[in-house]
């Protein structure tokens, strides 16, 4: 592996947690594949080329799993008329990934309207993914109009409160919040003081050692707050997990890729399914960005994340739809 | 009869704010404006405009949303609340009491906006 060292990225966490420069490299190859591995405490990024010639064995875990976001069911503006397509697409490429995924998290915008039919169609393409387990966490756009009733009882089923939720996975502990309710003037998204309290007791007994996957909608890092891109109460729940050696979050709601890595936290965003939208600041709003039609599957995408027992790792590839 | 007293007193307040307009070139007058006729506030851009609407009483306010993406209008205090504005879908409130009324969009609480009734 010596002559791939160009290409290979150290983030040292016993320094200030982030290298600027290897964090700006790993998001240029965010949207055209990057696998970003942990190991110890610390991140190695390595392009796709450089995966082909590691011969998948840091790629191929125990334990692997896709997250898909945004599939806003029921969108039919000119960013996509054909949101059922590229749902379709997504599937796809996840039936042909080579080390086929566990299951499939879902980091919400199901729908666009809340409407039954929109889920309905979700449940319908997902259906023919060859993962059969979906878990999902809500979106805004999920919660329309009934705060969340269709959503609850389509989803919520042994779910607590608004509908968070823990489970473990080959030693691997997933915990799904709901930060899109109550949402207060002027402010960001929200977890609410009953959420914290439930997942710091959810926590409590895991061993330090145990990695954490912490999946929701809205971002828990600060990507925009202009454009209310951020989670205010989102310190509080990552002060709960500082204990741990191994936390990744994964969120959706911007629309693109993007990583972090702070301390012992690696932050990242998926692509939607449906529509992109344009980087923070770009634009005068975050509304969906319109491209030509050959370039919006290049701005679609799934995330794959493999586990690595033992290696203490947790890998993310980002590719996209075309 | 009240309707046209509405309408006498909005002329006034209008003339006024032409004059403190021309008199000393201040922007102040874009949100100090009162006219009786229905107000509308567009949705654009993920914002409401005009961002503070003054009215005066009795006026029905009309929102329409103009974004890709849909929204709402939501009272801060409760008064009212739109069902979620897709695409051109409008909204329209009647305010019969005086007072300051901000609103948000419950979806993007960043987008803020404020009707003040006179």
């Amino acid at each position: 592996m010596g002559e791939n060292k160009k290409d290979e990225l150290l983030h040292d966490h016993n320094h200030d947690g982030v290298d600027r420069r290897g964090f700006l490299k790993c998001m240029a190859w965010a949207g055209t594949g990057a696998l970003c591995v942990m190991q110890g405490g610390v991140l190695k990024s390595y392009s796709m080329s450089q995966m082909s010639q590691m011969g998948g064995k840091a790629a191929a875990g125990e334990l692997s799993f896709v997250q898909i976001s945004d599939s806003h069911m029921g969108f039919n503006k000119a960013a996509n008329p054909d949101v059922v397509g590229t749902l379709k697409a997504a599937v796809d490429k996840i039936n042909g990934l080579s080390l086929p995924p566990e299951f499939i998290l879902h980091t919400g915008d199901i729908s666009h309207l809340s409407k039954p039919e929109e889920f309905d169609t979700v449940d319908q393409i997902l259906k023919s993914a060859t993962a059969k387990d979906v878990f999902f966490v809500p979106g805004e756009h999920d919660m329309l109009n009934d705060d969340g009733k269709q959503y609850f009882d389509r989803y919520g089923k042994g779910a607590k409160g608004a509908g968070w939720y823990s489970f473990e996975k080959k030693g691997v502990h997933f915990i799904g919040l709901v930060n899109v309710l109550n949402l207060k003037a002027g402010g960001l998204g929200s977890l609410g003081p009953e959420q914290l309290e439930w997942m710091k007791n959810d926590v409590k007994h895991l061993k330090h050692s145990t990695p954490i996957v912490v999946f929701a909608h809205i971002p828990l890092w600060s990507v925009y707050p202009e454009w209310g891109w951020g989670t205010e109460d989102s310190g509080q729940a990552l002060a709960v997990l500082k204990k741990f050696g191994s936390v990744s979050v994964l969120n959706g709601h911007i629309h693109q890729t993007m990583q972090k890595v702070e301390g012992n936290v690696t932050f990242h965003t998926a692509a939607s399914t449906a529509f992109p939208q344009p980087q923070p600041g770009k634009a005068d709003s975050p509304g969906p960005m319109k491209v030509p039609a050959e370039q919006l599957k290049s701005l679609l995408g799934i995330t794959d994340v493999n586990y690595v027992r033992g290696q203490h790792a947790l890998a993310i590839v980002d590719s996209t739809l075309g | 009869m009240i309707r046209r007293l509405v309408c006498i007193g909005g002329l006034v307040a209008g003339m006024s704010a032409l004059g403190l307009s021309a008199g000393s070139r201040s922007t102040t007058a874009k949100t100090q404006q009162t006219v009786p006729a229905n107000m509308e506030v567009k949705i654009d851009n993920f914002s409401f405009g005009p961002t503070t609407l003054t009215v005066p009483v009795g006026t029905t306010v009309t929102w329409t949303n103009r974004d890709d993406i849909p929204h709402t209008v939501v009272s801060t205090e409760g008064a009212f609340k739109s069902k979620v504005l897709d695409t051109d879908e409008k909204f329209a409130f009647t305010f019969n009491k005086p007072g300051s009324y901000s609103y948000f969009c419950s979806i993007h609480p960043k987008m803020t906006g404020k009707v003040v009734v006179q």
